[in-house]
């Protein structure tokens, strides 16, 4: 490896870009990295921001950081976007939000793009927080695609999950139907300077009323990220959720689920590529080729496939 | 691992100076992603520290910079400074918009690969990305 480990761990912005550059490759460098910078992360708390389309998730995500800042805390952000599922292309723009905190050495910001994952998130973004948090950052908060599908994996990637929602848009009714709501540990009421907002706070309560007894209710946080309004409650909001989750036990458990995810994937990408590796590309579209014909079923097929390695 | 990603070429496309219109930029930035890059845009009115900033956070290959204003060679100079300054200093730089034909050298001279004025295919431009960066 490069000097450049020894750069990230200087607090070098530049280093720490070009690792996450080699990490989302997927490259054998990348995991290198990885594993060198294991030791050093495990500090940060990870804040998910989800929601509609337009609902504010860059703009919050940029106030929520500038609140961070004005508390001294440093903060890394990943703002993902949709790949072009025609060019793997795409185009990412929620810097454009986030403009206040383009030149503050505190922040570091970088879009990913989702790379044909679904669920909000991108491939590697386990992997790249891991980086961010290794770097140091005491906040490293996460922007999904906000598609207005359920984006429920964020829930897995993150501590503490903030479902953004507008008023006078139909949103809440939008909220129940995808179940999202279940994921989210705040929610959040942004555009608070359009009217309905205090109508829709309301319809949100009583959703949650119907919650079991004895379950947390997430607090319901009313913004107007565009003036920074609402930003100091919902730092403070984030903070105790945090609290919540180390006395209740939820941060060991959060992270032993997270080790076990994180895992098994890891783990089942390396079998997959052993397998590729020992069947013949030629043998594999033969077997295929069988399967496309309906002379063998797949689920044999799979058998025989993972059969070249056991 | 699993059948890497194939690593894309990362463009940022940045509109320096005062003037507000940013459709050409737009035009390219969608170009670009229908060509398979990842492009980062930034938006009107950025500052030449803010496009480097921007190009180090983001680790792009490429830096675009488009510009209608005429301030060009008041604005690139200190975009390439900016960089410079940060250590980035391995991108490819190429630039649009309205950029008379006596400026051309200077722009070359400040390490600019390509000038594309109005009336680009923006294919040329796909192009001219491919194969100045290796992936
Ligand atoms: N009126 C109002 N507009 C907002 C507020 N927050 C964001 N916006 C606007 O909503 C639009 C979408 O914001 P953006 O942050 O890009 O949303 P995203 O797609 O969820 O990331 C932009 O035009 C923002 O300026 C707010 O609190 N009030
Ligand atoms: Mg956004």
């Amino acid at each position: 490896m490069d000097d450049l480990v020894g750069r990230f761990l200087n607090g070098e912005r530049r280093a720490l870009a070009r690792i996450i550059s080699r990490v989302e490759n997927e490259t054998a460098e990348g995991r290198e990295y990885l594993r060198a910078l294991f030791p050093h992360s495990g500090k940060t708390h990870t804040v998910g921001i989800t929601g509609g389309p337009g609902s504010g998730k860059s703009t919050l995500t940029g106030a929520l950081a500038a609140e961070y800042r004005r508390r001294g805390k440093r903060v890394g952000i990943v703002a993902v976007d949709p790949s072009s599922p025609f060019s793997q292309g795409a185009i990412l723009g929620d810097r454009i939000r986030m403009q206040d905190l383009a030149l503050d050495e505190g922040v570091y910001v970088r879009s990913m793009a989702s790379r044909g994952a679904l669920g909000g998130l991108a491939p590697t973004i386990d992997d790249v927080v891991s980086i961010m948090d290794a770097f140091g950052f005491d906040y490293v908060l996460i922007e999904t695609v906000g598609a207005g599908q359920d984006e429920v994996e964020i829930a897995g990637t993150a501590l503490t999950t903030i479902l953004v929602n507008n008023p006078g848009t139909g949103d809440d009714i939008q909220a129940l139907k995808a179940g999202i709501i279940e994921i989210a540990d705040i929610l959040v009421v942004n555009k608070a300077d359009h009217p309905g907002a205090d109508l829709l706070v309301s319809q949100l309560q009583a959703l949650l009323s119907l919650a079991p007894a004895g379950a947390r209710r997430p607090p319901i946080l009313k913004t107007t990220a565009i003036k920074g309004e609402g930003l100091e409650k919902l730092a403070g909001s984030i903070v105790a959720h945090r609290e919540h989750l180390v006395s209740s036990g939820g941060l060991d458990r959060a992270r032993a689920i997270d080790a076990r995810h994180q895992v098994l994937a890891i783990a089942r990408a390396i079998l997959l590529e052993k397998i590729r590796r020992s069947y013949p590309e030629a043998e594999l579209e033969a077997l295929v080729q069988r399967v496309a014909a309906r002379e063998l079923d797949p689920h044999t097929a799979a058998e025989e496939l993972a059969g070249a390695v056991s | 691992m699993s059948a890497p990603t194939a690593a894309k070429i990362r463009v940022l496309i940045a509109k320096p100076g005062l003037d507000g219109h940013d459709r050409g930029a737009k035009v390219v930035a969608r170009a670009l992603r229908d060509g398979g890059c990842e492009v980062i845009y930034t938006g009107i009115r950025q500052t030449p520290e803010m496009i480097a900033e921007a190009a180090l956070q983001e680790d792009v290959d490429v830096v675009g910079l488009s510009i209608l204003s005429g301030a060009h060679l008041e604005l690139f100079p200190r975009v390439v400074a900016e960089l410079k300054k940060r250590g980035v200093s391995d991108v490819v730089l190429f630039c649009g918009g309205i950029i008379p034909e006596e400026d051309t050298k200077a722009l070359e001279g400040l390490g600019f690969s390509a000038i594309f004025r109005p009336g680009t295919n923006t294919q040329d431009i796909v192009k001219f990305v491919y194969e100045h960066v290796q992936k």
